[in-house]
């Protein structure tokens, strides 16, 4: 990836985690030692695993795990979408809406907030309260929001398939782990 | 009409000329000599549905695209399975297939051994374009042996065909129309209440989805035989009982 | 055995009885009429002959369609000898005044009165429809009076083959939609060898706003039994079935009494016209499925399958109806064959243009002065169907385009005027023929609009069986709507195109293939509007 004369030399990361359930980034934090080399070629800008609350400018790649599924992540999605180069639906409930997903066939959100809180026998008819962000009428995967660049599927995508995906992205030299014998 | 001892008529498929029984299909033909051609409602042993599409292929001179699956054999034939307009028509119908369903490989019985979760990495499907339809369909747990789940069901009808050609008891068929299509149990019963199934799970075996499991089974254990159909009809003439594996 | 009718013999009959009368008001009692009032329109004329004690002077007859649909109830009055004159818009008091003051009377009724010298009724030239709203469809009589049958007895004297020689010297082709050549198709089963072959006759009319078959089964049905026993007789059938929709109940009770006639006349059954051909006819009704008008879904639904097409090869004339070789002709197409073997494939010739000879029935609708059904001979320009037949748009409005072929064809523009309407040059402006519909829009339409209706249709008639049909109509309404609410985006477009190509190009029959024909055309010759609502620019003039 080739960046700009004005901006810093160094590539730089984003992850981002809207509608799932972590998962993806638990496949990321798999990568293990691995994470000191890419750390060695590109910077990790923002992420559940940086300390950081805004989602920066400028950003080369982004990888986004989950499915669009409440207003707070639509906008983070279309902020996402103007602030980076390249978007990567990042596990199945980004690229197909999978689990998140699954609540679509239960009919309008209100109607499943209410099942699941009102009707659950543990919580005391207690419904959420109003600082949580409403749902959509649909959980979308993020290509039916926001154009995406590219799509790693996979619940979650094993850590070589991340791997595979950021070493061909940054142009690091690396062999990639999907044709390889033993 | 007895097929001869060799195959006798000349094909060009992809540029190869192989040679065809006189009652082979495109489809046929191509499988017994390693050509690929994806397919996914054809199952050897029932007859040809051409509802999938995915087979489709251009065979010369012929103005319109023809499913290798239904397409009979002629000499001299010259097909072509491989162009960048069919793998363009494949990869969409199977986002089409994809996007009418409920088809969430993370918590489907047959994650990792699917014939559409393998079509789609064969096409090189990895999004889906078309708006998913998420569909409200029904489980039917009602067979004490097996599960139906629609949510999976791409309406290939192999086992609709398998269990009235090969079992004979035709429990299965599809009603609705349109995108409203959905398989029945007899006269859209609760499977387990249908009288005429046998419960001989051949049905199960053939499906190349989740849609028709065996009850029991986890994310990622169930296992189909889809070859089981053309080996109980041909096998008598194959001389094959002995060789076969069990499941 | 019933008696052979004797057809000199009941022509003569019915002249003579015609003539005992000084004049005769048809009533047209087709159902656009009938559904504007012409039911007590005409019993007012009934009442009103028999209040001034005319009853052996005045006949009254009900008849078929007249044409002009959009001017209805239709009343034509005719003197012996003398002009006919033609009235609209015919309430009980206009059917009144046309006995006791115009025919009474001598009054002109000039606000009712019709001029037969329009356009509408000149251009035309009617084959098909040349009894509709002429005779009164449930009498024989009245059929022979008109030469009905004849063909028939021609025909007997002929070899089969012959028969498809005089079909093939005519040029006659399908008017189902394809245009196939019939004298080909008719070879195919003739040639087939069976112990039992079928003729079916397509009367499954599915497409919106089309009503050229109904007209000709409501307004002339012994014209459809006669070109069945043609067709059966060139092909060695025996068995023909008439395929109805079951949304024309007055065309099937009109076939199911024509055949009891033409039976008990021996003009159907065993040895007709006692010569060695027998044919039994059989109406089979649809039950509301578009997909059934395809001709393998339409003989599975006959067999009391599942109405869904089957991969072709074999075709039908190979193996059809019960494994057995089938023909099916639409029921325009039969009926063009009783003029053809009288008079003379020349003749037939003579009209038309040199590939698509003949005429063609249009259902004529949509924003025009006249609207209605009319027969015309084929390569007539658009231009001058939708401007002097059709009197062009009403309220000042300009003429934008025209939709012909129903779901499975397209949206011609304007400029494609002088474009002559026949099989050949209408595929070539990205639309079909089709089986006749013709609908003209003015510039108020949206054209995507236009093709967002066509593709609900044409989603919610797909039969299911394939998928690029099935979910890709679906998916192609559900960008449609987008792209009409103005949400739509430049990948949205993008992928209604790939749509297109793919239902196009893979779906498993001509319905399906033919689905994303109304996408398709206002794609080529609209795409501005496509890309303006998309921009979200309102598209089309406002109704105002």
């Amino acid at each position: 990836m080739r960046r700009t004369n004005s901006a810093p030399s160094r590539p730089r990361i984003a992850t981002i985690w809207l509608g799932g359930c972590s998962g993806c980034h638990m496949s990321f934090v798999d990568l293990d030692e691995w994470l000191f080399e890419l750390r060695r070629h590109a910077d990790i800008v923002y992420g559940p695993l940086v300390d950081r609350k805004d989602f920066p400018e400028d950003v080369d790649a982004v990888l986004v795990e989950g499915s669009v599924t409440n207003t707070d992540n639509l906008e983070l999605a279309h902020q996402l979408r103007a602030r980076s180069k390249v978007v990567i639906s990042f596990g199945d409930c980004a690229v197909t809406g999978n689990v998140t997903a699954l609540r679509n066939l239960v009919g309008e959100p209100g109607e499943m907030v209410y099942r699941v809180y009102a009707e659950h026998p543990d919580r005391d008819g207690q419904m959420p309260s109003e600082v949580i962000p409403d749902l959509l009428p649909q959980a979308l995967p993020l290509h039916h929001v926001v154009p995406v660049d590219l799509f790693l599927p996979g619940c979650p995508p094993p850590a070589p398939r991340i791997r595979d995906a950021l070493t061909s992205l940054l142009g690091i030299d690396d062999t990639p782990h999907g044709i390889r014998f033993g | 009409m007895a097929r001869p001892k060799r195959p006798n008529v000349p094909v060009v498929i992809d540029g190869h000329e192989v040679m065809a029984y006189p009652d082979d299909t495109v489809l046929s033909v191509a499988k017994r000599n390693g050509i690929r051609i994806p397919h996914l409602c054809a199952l050897d042993g029932v007859s040809v549905y051409g509802g999938c599409r995915l087979c489709v292929v251009d065979v010369a001179e012929r103005h319109k695209l023809m499913p290798a699956c239904g397409t009979a054999v002629a000499e001299d034939m010259e097909v072509h399975t491989q162009s960048r307009t069919l793998q363009e028509h494949r990869k969409l119908i199977l986002e089409m297939i994809l996007a009418e369903g409920n088809h969430v490989c993370a918590v489907c019985v047959s994650n990792g051994a699917c014939e559409l979760q393998d079509l789609a990495v064969e096409l090189g499907v990895d999004h889906v374009r078309p708006d998913y339809q998420f569909p409200r369909r029904t489980v039917d747990a009602s067979h004490p042996k097996y599960t139906f789940d629609p949510n999976r069901c791409v309406l290939c009808t192999r086992c609709v065909r398998t269990c009235s050609e090969v079992e004979g008891a035709h429990v299965w068929d599809v009603a609705g129309r349109a995108n409203g299509s959905y398989l029945i149990a007899d006269l859209g019963q609760p499977w387990g209440e249908a009288p005429s199934c046998t419960w001989c799970g051949k049905c199960v075996a053939v499906c190349p989805t989740g849609a028709l499991a065996w009850k029991g089974k986890a994310v990622g254990e169930m296992r189909h035989d889809p070859n089981l159909v053309a080996f109980l009809t041909s096998a008598r003439d194959e001389g094959e009982w002995l060789d076969r594996e069990t499941m | 055995m019933a008696k052979v009718i004797d057809l000199d013999d009941v022509a003569v009959q019915e002249a003579e009885a015609r003539s005992r009368y000084r004049w005769r008001v048809k009533v047209c009692s087709s159902t656009a009429c009938d559904a504007s009032g012409a039911g007590p329109a005409r019993r007012a004329v009934e009442h009103s002959v028999e209040e001034q004690g005319l009853e052996h002077d005045v006949q009254v007859v009900p008849t078929g369609c007249m044409g002009l649909c959009s001017a209805g109830p239709l009343v034509r009055a005719e003197p012996r000898g003398g002009q006919a004159t033609m009235f609209q818009q015919v309430d009980p008091q206009v059917g009144a005044d046309i006995v006791e003051r115009h025919v009474v009377g001598r009054e002109d009724l000039s606000q009712h009165q019709l001029d037969e010298n329009l356009p509408f009724f000149t251009r035309q030239e009617r084959v098909v429809l040349s009894n509709a709203g002429r005779i009164d469809p449930e009498r024989i009589e009245d059929y022979v009076a008109e030469d009905g049958y004849r063909a028939l007895v021609t025909a007997l004297r002929m070899r089969p083959r012959g028969l498809i020689e005089t079909i093939e010297a005519s040029g006659l082709r399908g008017r189902g939609g394809a245009g196939y050549p019939t004298a080909k198709k008719w070879a195919m089963l003739h040639d087939a060898e069976s112990d039992q072959k079928y003729v079916v006759a397509n009367g499954d009319e599915g497409d919106p706003g089309a009503f050229m078959d109904r007209a000709v089964m409501e307004d002339d049905p012994h014209r459809v039994l006669e070109g069945v026993a043609l067709a059966a007789y060139a092909t060695g059938a025996s068995k023909a079935f008439l395929y109805v929709r079951a949304e024309y109940p007055r065309a099937i009770k009109r076939l199911e009494q024509a055949i009891r006639t033409a039976k008990r006349q021996r003009l159907l059954g065993k040895n007709i016209l006692e010569s060695d051909f027998s044919l039994d006819v059989e109406i089979r009704t649809g039950a509301g499925a578009f997909v059934c008008g395809e001709e393998t879904a339409l003989l599975a639904s006959i067999e009391g399958q599942r109405g869904q097409p089957r991969m072709r090869p074999p075709y039908p004339t190979e193996r059809g109806l019960y494994g057995k070789p089938t023909m099916i002709n639409n029921v325009e197409t039969l009926a063009n064959l009783p003029d053809i073997i009288r008079r003379g494939p020349e003749w037939f010739r003579g009209m038309g243009t040199r590939v698509s000879p003949g005429t063609k029935v249009f259902a004529l609708a949509g924003s025009l002065q006249h609207s209605g059904l009319i027969e015309v001979p084929m390569g007539l320009t658009l231009g001058e169907i939708i401007e002097e037949i059709g009197g062009g748009c009403p309220n000042g409005r300009t003429f934008k385009a025209a939709q012909t072929g129903g779901p499975s064809g397209g949206c011609v523009p304007a400029s494609f005027r002088d474009l002559p309407v026949d099989f050949e040059s209408l595929r070539q402006a990205g639309s079909i023929m089709g089986s006749g519909g013709l609908i003209a829009m003015d510039d108020s339409v949206s054209m995507p609009e236009v093709a967002r209706f066509y593709m609900d249709f044409s989603q919610d008639e797909s039969c299911g069986k394939c998928a690029p049909c099935r979910v890709g109509t679906l998916e192609m309404h559900r960008l449609l709507e987008r792209i009409c609410a103005g949400a739509g985006t430049e990948r949205d477009l993008a992928l209604l195109e790939q749509l297109t190509r793919t239902v196009r190009e893979t779906s498993l029959c001509g319905l399906g293939q033919s689905a994303p024909n109304p996408v398709a055309s206002t794609l080529e010759h609209f795409r501005d509007e496509y890309t303006a609502l998309l921009r979200n620019e309102p598209v089309g003039v406002a109704h105002g």
